[in-house]
């Protein structure tokens, strides 16, 4: 226990003092603060854009229907003859001139408006433009047969359908997005933190192998106890510099907004449905924050973050062990790489779209993938029973890994020259 | 005499390639014991196995009597071929940490190290970080961890190899003390020379087997060949080498000399002895030079390995 302390501690103290670990641990959350100062100040400049359109009417009926409102501002160009019309606009380098050709057919009308543009309008333009046309269109359509279009407008239904849980509690529909924010930030969080680290973890195994140290070393040591405290100290560093981006991280960005005055939630998704919904949707979204089931949660993220964790680190030292320098590395990184992408690929797509269907259990269980799937599912709800049989899997998984990896561990460090191969991986599980 | 190192039947495989056959050794307090060997003998195995850094698949081994444990470690200094340090570690640290793995408290091992830093007069190395020192200088860091904790059993595989000659003087120098301050001295080579001038034990290793192993004064007694290295004038040559001839068998060599001689190596048959063969000489000539000729380490692995082939 004394030697794995010692080792802990100078594996942390490695990481720490390194020269690029200090500088990303200081300059990452510059950085992610900065792109989100820069995306949000950047989207406030695209808003304040004003395009100016003009309108040519040959019916000298449609103009007083559109309105100017803080994105696009309309002038009506109807008195003028269309030829002159398009000079100016072309002059004046507005943003386009919209021309409805001389019909009292509406249907004729609805195929056959143009918009002339020098330069091809953005999508969400073209579908504002035509969401208005059609309205204006339809409403006249409606007065031409000689229905009122309040009437219309008064017998739509907006359904709001209330959504309760079997105990009678209502919930939110945001809900699910919260959840989703939830577990799809803890499966995010290890994946970045299994592939950060655990390079590390194999970088440092190489390390002591091109140093050549490694031999004095487990002269005292066992390999084992020298992985497993590799492995720790490195997760230690790790902590540290995650706790650092995220402290430091959240001031910067407190600091910043407060000074230029932007306002970076405005973006958020979440936010924009806030603003839509009522004060009875925050309450319900509250209290469903409240009953996520937090305690759980925080538990399992702790127990398959570790596991997660683990799992990865040692076969990263394991592949460590078995190379020379990091560029042997590449074909041995195909085990660690696919499962993990397929964890969050799963977790991203099916858990999301079902999170209790048969993908997202099968998912859920296997060892490689569990600790992303299940983070993701949790916040939706699953059996303790399902979390257990997982993490049992998981639990055993890590043991049989750990040994497999201090048996190539043990035999490759001490290996030099030739870049094995899977098959003399495996005949070293027997040496 | 007692031995503090003592292995039994000790066999070791890797897959279908056999590292090591039954290799029983006995090593004496106090001495200096020597594995010879070729390249792929064995010997590192060996060595590892003493280590505990790979564990044997029959045998056992003994450390002063007791069966060898983790606990042993503290009691072994390694310095294996392959060496080398953490680079961006300083000095100073790094040779705590390498001391305290081997069971010295810190206060301890920093009295030790200040010691030792003195007298290799290297103190102001301590905050340097190894990639900042010479290859040599790293070297005289890499003796100090293998010494610092004392141990009663020191290991060095191919000592001289990677040090340059001042280094290895050093290292040669220091082995010499540490036996003489009562520590036990193994080490493996190939390099039958240095066998020669240190050892007072060696076994000889090949293709996993034990060939030879005893008293490095017995294994040449046992190989010398009763032959004698004369220098010798004489008046008539090649009557004189025809009456040698009929007796002893005779074969031209050369050493310095100052005299016009005859120089000559002579083989006696075991029913005669020295005094035949120079009553026989003194019969005939001027004797400026007669010695027994002793077998280099060198030509008894050469031999024994010829033999075994």
């Amino acid at each position: 226990m004394r030697n794995l302390k010692l080792i802990i501690v100078r594996e942390y103290l490695a990481r720490v003092r390194n020269k690029t670990f200090m500088i990303m641990t200081f300059v990452s959350p510059i950085i992610m603060v900065g792109m989100v100062v820069l995306i949000a100040y950047l989207s406030n400049l695209n808003s304040d854009d004003n395009k100016v359109v003009a309108v040519y009417d040959e019916n000298s009926t449609f103009f007083e229907e559109f309105s100017s409102d803080e994105n696009i501002s309309y002038l009506d160009f109807s008195e003028m003859s269309k030829e002159a019309a398009m000079d100016t606009v072309e002059q004046r380098d507005y943003y386009g001139l919209l021309y409805f050709p001389r019909s009292n057919d509406y249907q004729y009308l609805a195929e056959h408006t143009e918009f002339f543009a020098n330069k091809a309008p953005g999508i969400s333009f073209i579908s504002d433009i035509e969401s208005k046309i059609s309205s204006v269109l339809t409403v006249k359509e409606l007065q031409k047969r000689g229905v009122d279009p309040n009437a219309i407008s008064e017998a739509k239904k907006k359904v709001n359908l209330q959504i309760e849980n079997f105990s009678g509690e209502e919930t939110s529909k945001l809900s699910n997005y919260v959840k989703m924010f939830f577990g799809g930030a803890a499966g995010y969080l290890l994946m970045m933190f299994i592939i950060i680290y655990g390079n590390m973890v194999m970088r440092s195994v190489i390390e002591e192998k091109t140093n050549r140290i490694i031999e004095i070393i487990i002269s005292s040591v066992k390999p084992l106890q020298l992985m497993i405290g590799k492995i720790l100290g490195t997760s230690f560093a790790g902590i540290t510099q995650f706790v650092i981006w995220i402290v430091f991280g959240g001031i910067l960005l407190f600091v910043i907004t407060s000074i230029f005055g932007i306002d970076v939630y405005q973006s958020s998704p979440v936010n924009a449905q806030l603003d839509a919904g009522s004060q009875d949707e925050i309450r319900k979204l509250l209290v469903d924050i409240v009953n996520l089931p937090l305690a759980k949660i925080i538990c399992c993220f702790l127990i398959y973050f570790i596991g997660g964790y683990f799992l990865y680190s040692s076969v990263y030292a394991a592949i460590g062990a078995a190379v020379d320098n990091e560029t042997d590395t590449q074909q041995f990184m195909f085990p660690i790489i696919i499962p993990l992408m397929l964890g969050i690929y799963v977790g991203f797509f099916s858990v999301i779209d079902n999170p209790h269907g048969l993908v997202s259990t099968i998912f859920s269980y296997i060892p490689l993938t569990s600790p992303v799937v299940m983070l993701m599912r949790i916040p939706f709800g699953v059996a303790w029973w399902e979390i257990l049989i997982s993490m049992l899997i998981l639990i055993g998984t890590i043991f049989l890994l750990i040994w497999v990896a201090a048996k190539i561990y043990r035999v490759g460090i001490l290996m030099y020259g030739k870049k094995p191969t899977y098959k003399e991986l495996y005949r070293w599980l027997k040496y | 005499m007692q031995n503090l190192l003592v292995a039994k039947n000790v066999s070791k495989n890797y897959g279908d390639f056999k590292a090591l056959n039954k290799l029983s050794i006995e090593i004496p307090k106090q001495s200096i014991f020597g594995i010879l060997g070729p390249n792929g003998a064995g010997k590192t195995t060996f060595i590892r196995i003493v280590n505990q850094i790979t564990m044997p698949d029959e045998g056992e081994i003994f450390l002063d009597g007791e069966p060898l444990k983790q606990e042993h470690i503290q009691y072994i200094g390694y310095l294996p071929e392959e060496r080398g340090l953490y680079k961006s570690m300083k000095v100073g640290e790094q040779v705590l940490y390498l001391a305290q793995l081997k069971g010295l408290s810190k206060k301890e091992a920093t009295k030790r190290l200040k010691y030792w830093f003195e007298k290799l007069e290297i103190g102001d190395w301590w905050d340097k970080k190894i990639q900042e020192l010479s290859k040599g200088m790293a070297q005289k860091i890499q003796f100090i961890v293998t010494v610092l904790h004392e141990p009663k059993l020191l290991i060095f595989d191919e000592p001289f190899s990677g040090f340059d000659p001042v280094n290895a003087n050093l290292i040669r120098d220091e082995i010499l003390n540490l036996r003489d301050q009562g520590a036990t001295i193994l080490f493996s080579t190939h390099r039958m020379e240095s066998v020669e001038e240190l050892c007072d034990y060696m076994a000889l290793i090949h293709k996993s087997n034990k060939l030879l192993d005893g008293k490095v004064s017995e294994i040449k007694k046992q190989f010398k060949s009763n032959t004698y290295q004369v220098g010798i004038e004489v008046a008539q040559e090649e009557v004189f080498l025809q009456l040698l001839k009929e007796k002893f068998e005779v074969e031209p060599t050369f050493f310095h000399s100052i005299h016009q001689d005859l120089q000559l190596n002579i083989k006696i048959e075991p029913h005669f002895s020295q005094n035949d063969l120079l009553s026989f000489l003194m019969s005939h000539g001027k004797i400026n030079h007669f010695v027994e000729v002793i077998p280099s380490v060198n030509d008894i692995f050469i031999k024994t390995i010829q033999s075994h082939a």
